[in-house]
């Protein structure tokens, strides 16, 4: 506050805020022995795009992926705290950490800052110790579960129901909903996830990154989406 | 908006329309009622489906039945622009509505028409959608639906669509009730959905 000497006061405090929600979108789907993450690209910030390509997918370990939404700083911030933790288990032990390892990992990072939390929604994915696909979805304060598909992000809203149609086959009747996808079908209903959400969601477009991660190591691949 | 909770659908098929809609009505998380009509039939080819405010509903539906006294059947078209400028009459103190009218018109050409609550309009070509599941709905649609469905494959679209989306909506949901209308006739079903 500053006091004029006539008395008026000008106001030049400008309140300080630690959060911003950057948009964009993430999924992953797991199947039988592979895993497949998908996210845009596009990281804005109000109306405004600050870049069209910023990836929010980041590999931890050859078998496991990070996927983020939320916060783009905080989102990096963690990753790189847990790429670093994943590090210094691995020289430590001479082997990398297993996806259940990493996945407990994560929370306990989450949870440390538990009263200053990363505004992130990670979703990590990959394939687990007996070399089955996993997911594992948590919120900003740690809480983790782990599921066979999931989607945060702007779209979320869009994408979740769609998802539980198309790959928990609910609702659905005379179908066997145990069932994983085969690696073409995950693809193809992530593609399409995406491109439905790009036409509705102003947070997520511009380029669609998957990763496909099985017993041959990370396989990458990228798609175009609408840049309006 | 969202202190009854809805989700109302329409979609258009080949020589068909179809609009569907949840049946619960609650007072913000409390379930009071598990078969509220929120589609109305306004003639034997026009259904108007009032998402929002449940009060403002039943009164928005009732003053409409009242206008409608012509002895002889209302286009679809017609019927939604009576149902628009009955919303802008209110403007500065509006009916919390956001409706959706489907219809056959006298060459049998689908019409759907979406609304905001002071009566803006909004005709598709494809789907409409509203309530406070409408971003589930949203996306649903757009991935499920596709042009010149027959009326048997636009029930199962709009069914899927209803059902997977109010399940992901604390609001909406506990059953729906779908309606296809064709040239000949409205067939109407009842589905069952998780009551929770």
């Amino acid at each position: 506050m500053l006091q004029h000497k006539d008395g008026s006061v000008q106001n030049h405090q400008h309140g300080w805020e630690p959060y911003v929600d950057n948009g964009g979108t993430s999924l992953a789907i797991a199947g039988e022995d592979f895993c497949v993450i998908a996210s845009d690209t596009r990281q804005s910030e109000g109306y405004s795009i600050n870049t069209r390509f910023d990836p929010k997918i980041h590999k931890i370990t050859d078998k496991i992926m990070l996927a983020t939404t939320g916060y783009s700083a905080d989102a990096k911030r963690l990753t790189e705290v847990i790429k670093m933790q994943t590090e210094r288990y691995f020289y430590k032990h001479e082997k990398n950490m297993e996806s259940h390892a990493a996945a407990q990992m994560l929370s306990v990072i989450l949870y440390q800052k538990r009263f200053f939390p990363y505004y992130v929604f990670p979703i990590l994915a990959g394939i687990d110790n007996e070399g089955k696909g996993c997911v594992y979805s948590y919120d900003p304060v740690g809480n983790m579960e782990r599921v066979t598909f999931q989607v945060y992000g702007s779209a979320s809203g869009m994408i979740q129901p769609f998802l539980d149609s198309q790959v928990g086959f609910k609702n659905q009747q005379n179908v066997d909903k145990t069932r994983l996808l085969t690696k073409e079908e995950a693809i193809s209903i992530a593609v399409d996830s995406f491109t439905a959400a790009t036409e509705r969601d102003i947070y997520t477009g511009d380029y669609l990154e998957i990763y496909i991660v099985d017993a041959n190591g990370i396989h990458r691949e990228q798609k175009p989406l609408k840049f309006d | 908006m969202s202190y009854n909770g809805t989700a109302i659908v329409a979609m258009t098929g080949k020589n068909c329309v179809a609009i569907a809609a949840d049946k619960r009505l609650g007072q913000q998380f409390l379930t009071v009622d598990m078969d509220f009509q929120k589609i109305f039939p306004i003639t034997k080819k026009t259904y108007v489906g009032l998402p929002g405010l449940a009060t403002d509903v039943q009164t928005l539906y009732k003053s409409n039945m009242y206008r409608l006294n012509e002895q002889r059947d209302i286009e679809p078209k017609a019927f939604a622009h009576m149902v628009s400028s009955t919303l802008y009459e209110k403007r500065f103190g509006p009916y919390y509505i956001e409706p959706i009218v489907a219809g056959l018109d006298k060459n049998n050409n689908p019409y759907i028409c979406g609304m905001d609550l002071l009566g803006c309009m909004d005709v598709a070509h494809d789907f409409i959608v509203a309530g406070s599941a409408d971003e589930n709905l949203k996306g649903m649609c757009e991935n499920l639906w596709e042009a010149d469905l027959e009326p048997e494959d636009l029930f199962e679209t709009i069914s899927q669509a209803l059902l997977n989306a109010v399940d992901r909506d604390a609001l909406s949901g506990w059953g729906g009730v779908v309606h296809i209308i064709t040239p000949n006739e409205v067939i109407t079903r009842h589905l069952k959905a998780r009551m929770d």
